[in-house]
């Protein structure tokens, strides 16, 4: 039983996000509605199976809701920090910089997360990824000292990835 | 009446950071630094809008939307990838392995490898053989 459920949502949390993404662009509750989220959200997953063979493993939901928090907060930041950098700051007092954060994560789903995470927060931008997938290559806008911002991107986001993901 | 203003507020402080996005793209010295512009100082700018949308139809329609909801989903999940592709393009297009720190592994940075040698993925998560990958 449970082998048969696994094989018809090979993706339990797509299909679930699937389904709310579905329901939230009809914008209405109507049964036909329903139904046709119902069948996206079961059929998608099962027809893209063979492309994503082993799903990620979420270990806590008050964690991934904190993180969100947590990023939602640092986005509404980054934009007044870089407003600021391009209203007030004359280019040649800009010290952008090229680093590297070397990972802890393993997992490709929590790697791209972080890459997301690094452009969405303040000043830096997730540029590239070594060809072995163990650093990341970050450029930052005004970055007087990357150590530090390669700390807090270790110490803020990668941990709480490391607890949700792995 | 509160609302309205609220709404208002709302309204302008987004067109505020749109055009402080804009500017940055105009001002900003180079491609790298220019992207920071857009990816960020825009999210705000947008995010202001949809606020102030579904603010409007739940106080005066009375209804609640949640395309606004959609529309930030999909805005945070496309913004990156938008500007790690144009990173890409730029380093592979522009630049060499001497404009960049090195990557302190056996692999250099995955954009400037040359064609012919496929990049190992890094799932290697449940006891199966690393996956190769084919080449393009």
């Amino acid at each position: 039983m449970t082998m048969f459920l696994r094989r018809l949502f090979p993706h339990p949390y797509l299909t679930l996000l699937l389904f709310v993404v579905w329901m939230l662009l009809v914008n209405q509750f109507k049964i036909g509605s329903l139904l046709m989220a119902l069948i996206l959200a079961i059929a998608i997953p099962l027809l893209t199976a063979p492309y994503w063979p082993d799903r990620p493993r979420l270990r806590s939901l008050p964690a991934i809701v904190g993180y969100v928090l947590i990023v939602l907060y640092d986005i509404v930041k980054s934009n007044f920090i870089v407003a600021g950098i391009v209203l007030f700051k004359k280019n040649e007092d800009l010290r952008p910089a090229w680093f590297t954060v070397p990972l802890d994560l393993k997992t490709p789903e929590a790697i791209t997360v972080l890459a997301g995470t690094i452009t969405l927060t303040p000043g830096t931008l997730t540029a590239d990824m070594s060809g072995d997938g163990h650093v990341l290559l970050i450029h930052c806008l005004h970055a007087p000292d990357p150590d530090s911002v390669r700390d807090e991107i270790k110490s803020r986001y990668e941990a709480r990835l490391k607890r949700i993901f792995e | 009446m509160i609302a309205e203003i609220l709404i208002s507020a709302l309204l302008v402080m987004a067109g505020i950071f749109g055009l402080v996005g804009s500017f940055g793209l105009l001002k900003l010295p180079d491609l790298m630094t220019r992207l920071h512009a857009p990816t960020k100082a825009t999210t705000v700018g947008v995010g202001g809008v949809l606020i102030a949308s579904m603010a409007y139809f739940l106080i005066f329609e009375g209804k609640l939307s949640w395309h606004e909801l959609l529309i930030t989903l999909f805005l945070l999940l496309t913004a990156p990838i938008t500007a790690n592709f144009i990173a890409k393009a730029h380093i592979h297009r522009e630049m060499t392995a001497r404009d960049l720190p090195v990557t302190g592994t056996e692999r250099d940075w995955a954009t400037l490898m040359p064609s012919d040698e496929p990049v190992q993925p890094v799932m290697n998560r449940v006891d199966e053989p690393p996956r190769q990958v084919s080449d393009h």
